[in-house]
């Protein structure tokens, strides 16, 4: 059995949450927008969920809008606030995931004006210039991720949010990443709209949320059907939905415990990587999610070093697994100011609840063999 | 309970909840499709796997197959997709009055923007015809898009006879199979349509997932509307879920052993229903019988109160029309289009039977049925027979 080191880019399930969901799977089969009984048993497992994913996040349960994951809340967020929110520029960190950058760029090819936010060395904005860069004229939505799903590193959302409350502009944290690692308060961080997803949570895939605070105006992506207040039309994913509930629970309960586990094996990674010659942690001076290690060890390419810790039963991941395979070194390293052929051997180590310290020190172990038995690229 | 909505839903049959289950609490089945290791081929295996599966139900190839979180976004993805990569301004749409809320409000959501649109209305029998169709197009006609089957009559539309007709013409062809896929026969190998949206949960498969057939050759293009990350061939981003696909592919492959089986059962205990129910004078069935899909029975009732006959019925689970609409509590659109006013399009049900409907139920439901639309019109003033 493999050892799994990749929790940024998928969890396994929590069998508890499995057991929530597993009635929904077999039994009450209703559309939840059908009036008869069945239908009616699906529409109060749906809003229990709402309830509980708004307890997590510190919203209104009403602020929830069901997605089918990460990257639809993301798009529903920067494109539906584009759609109706009238002129002005849409600006995104540079460091942003894909589903944010991408959507963002989709926007600029319809007209809008749109920037990146410079972020400094550690990833974090370039307060300076983000200042001057509100300043040079309107905003409508400025992106910004609570915790960057490669480096880990966590952002300073309330400076940022008074910043961009000043400015006349909304602000959407996608917090994809941080929910469920530290705390995530929605109204605490200032965020007008907030991005959630179920599978980084030991909840199932296929299920995210968008959290937006009613004065935000916006227009769905999805249209048909009264669904999420014709806010995305399509049949609810009862079982899914009812997952990512059972798993925001627990998540709220267990955040200290689990955050606590993760840190401590992240910290002895980090001490036996210091030992290592020619390793460089990215991030290493600023705040980070408990669970994420991203590094380079000189002279290696990522991808290959990936491989070949596959074969030997270590899963880790070179970056974001959305862009896996594509052979470009991250934009996140890029953005902070990592040259090339150093961001080309980047590893992000992310644990989990089910990862012991024998996994950390067999991880170890197996890139100190590696390191001293290829030659460096 | 009998419950007669599986045209809203239906359940998760055993066999496709094991498929799903394997990809929910095995150690090894969580991976991320896109993850480059062990766990994550693992997973993008089961993806690709269920891709063929789906594919052949729809005798198309599995790269032609584009997963969606539902039909919901499968429609948005093919209209808007096809519309936004052509990028034809005064684009020309023809399309219907019958189809999905999620057709009509993309449609109604884009005319707003500029798009023009014809929307054809159904013949006295619930159909769209050919003809109708080739005579509205114009020149700036970009895309035709119209269902196979409608999820409130069942009425069959003939695409079948269109498709190589809007073909000749250069004209995309777009048709929502949500009601079709595991009810008729589809072969894309032989049918020229363009694009194809399905789900799952209409199939006994999960909530959640759906697709949209893209044709290869010739390609479809489309622009993405969900961005980040490049997932699908760059049309549709997102973490690919496991377990749903895995779901999907069973349900498909079941539906496609299951197809005659099915069909045979469902016109046996639709026909068995439209008998027993029949013996209540001034009863109209909704759509053309001769092009009916087997699994629905829409019938409008005179002389009585849609909400009061629902009201009555507290043992069916059944429907007044497509479950998106019934929220909003108006007379249905789709039998408004066919001619029926209000107040009998608002006394009409929707029976859609399944595959473990018995025919005891179906006496059991016609009973019930029969018995309350009496004593509602005995109760009525406006009832004179």
């Amino acid at each position: 059995m493999a050892v799994y080191l990749d929790h940024n880019a998928t969890t396994p399930l929590d069998p508890r949450v499995l057991d929530a969901m597993l009635p929904y799977l077999t039994g009450p089969y209703g559309n939840a927008s059908s009036l008869h009984r069945f239908g009616r048993a699906a529409r109060d497992a749906v809003e229990r969920a709402r309830e509980q994913v708004a307890r997590l996040v510190g919203c209104p349960s009403g602020a929830v809008t069901w997605t089918s994951g990460g990257t639809e809340a993301n798009n529903l967020a920067l494109k539906g606030v584009a759609a109706v929110g009238g002129p002005g520029r849409v600006l995104y960190g540079a460091t942003e995931h894909p589903a944010v950058l991408e959507a963002a760029e989709a926007l600029r090819g319809q007209g809008r004006a749109v920037e990146s936010v410079r972020v400094d060395a550690q990833g974090c904005v370039d307060w300076t210039a983000f200042e001057t860069q509100l300043a040079a004229g309107p905003v409508l939505l400025v992106a910004l991720m609570h915790a960057n799903n490669e480096t880990g590193v966590i952002q300073d959302i309330p400076r940022a949010a008074t910043m961009v409350q000043a400015a006349g502009a909304w602000l959407h944290v996608d917090a994809v990443q941080s929910a469920g690692k530290i705390a995530v308060d929605f109204a605490a961080l200032g965020a007008d709209l907030m991005s959630l997803s179920g599978h980084k949570l030991y909840g199932p895939k296929g299920i995210g949320a968008l959290v937006h605070r009613s004065a935000v105006d916006l227009a769905p992506l999805h249209h048909g059907g009264p669904q999420e207040r014709g806010l995305r039309g399509g049949t609810e994913n009862v079982a899914a939905i009812v997952g990512f509930g059972a798993a925001a629970d627990l998540a709220r309960e267990e955040l200290d415990a689990r955050a606590a586990h993760t840190r401590a094996l992240r910290d002895r990674l980090e001490a036996a990587l210091g030992a290592l010659p020619g390793v460089r942690i990215f991030g290493a001076g600023v705040e980070r999610l408990p669970n994420t290690l991203q590094f380079a060890l000189a002279g290696f390419e990522g991808e290959a070093l990936l491989m070949q810790l596959d074969r030997k039963g270590y899963g880790v991941s070179s970056g974001s697994a959305c862009a896996s395979g594509k052979g470009e070194p991250s934009h996140v390293l890029l953005g902070m100011g990592i040259a090339r052929e150093v961001a080309a051997g980047a590893i992000r180590v992310s644990l989990g609840q089910g990862n012991r310290e024998a996994d950390i020190d067999g991880f170890v172990a197996a890139l100190r063999s590696l390191a001293m038995v290829t030659t460096p690229a | 309970m009998i419950y007669l909505d599986h045209a809203a839903t239906t359940p998760v049959d055993p066999r496709v909840r094991d498929a799903m289950l394997r990809w929910l609490d095995d150690a090894d089945g969580f991976g991320n499709p896109a993850s480059d290791h062990a766990l994550g081929r693992r997973a993008r295996a089961a993806v690709e796997a269920a891709r063929a599966q789906v594919a052949a139900l729809l005798g198309a190839q599995a790269d032609e197959i584009v997963w969606t979180s539902g039909a919901t976004e499968s429609n948005n993805l093919a209209i808007k997709g096809a519309l936004e990569f052509r990028a034809a301004p005064g684009a020309h749409v023809i399309s219907s009055r019958i189809e999905h809320k999620s057709v009509v409000d993309t449609l109604r959501h884009l005319e707003a923007a500029g798009l023009r649109v014809s929307w054809l209305g159904p013949d006295a029998g619930g159909r769209i015809t050919a003809e109708q169709v080739l005579s509205a197009l114009r020149p700036e006609t970009a895309i035709v898009s119209l269902m196979w089957v409608n999820n409130e009559t069942g009425v069959i539309n003939p695409v079948v006879e269109l498709a190589p007709r809007l073909r000749e013409r250069g004209v995309l062809f777009h048709v929502d199979a949500v009601q079709a896929a595991g009810k008729l026969p589809i072969d894309l190998a032989a049918v020229p349509i363009d694009l194809l949206s399905v789900s799952a949960h209409k199939c006994y498969g999960p909530k959640g997932i759906g697709a949209l057939f893209v044709r290869k050759r010739p390609r479809a293009r489309l622009a993405p509307q969900l961005h980040g990350g490049g997932h699908e061939q760059g049309m549709r981003s997102g973490t690919l879920a496991t377990h749903q696909i895995a779901g999907m592919g069973a349900a498909f492959a079941l539906a496609a052993q299951r197809l005659e089986d099915d069909a045979r059962h469902g016109v046996a205990l639709r026909e068995r229903l439209w008998e027993r129910l029949r013996v209540l004078p001034r009863i109209h069935r909704n759509g053309d019988a001769a092009h009916a899909a087997p699994h629905l029975l829409n019938v409008s009732f005179e002389g009585i109160e849609g909400e009061s006959l629902r009201a009555l019925l507290p043992g069916l689970a059944l429907s007044s029309g497509s479950a998106c609409s019934s929220a909003t509590r108006e007379p249905s659109y789709v039998l408004r289009a066919l001619g029926r006013d209000d107040e009998l399009a608002g006394a009409s049900l929707r029976f859609s039977p399944g595959r473990a409907t018995t025919p005891a139920q179906i006496d059991a439901a016609a009973a019930q049925v029969v018995e309350v639309v009496q004593a509602l019109r005995a109760l009525s003033p406006r009832w004179d027979a």
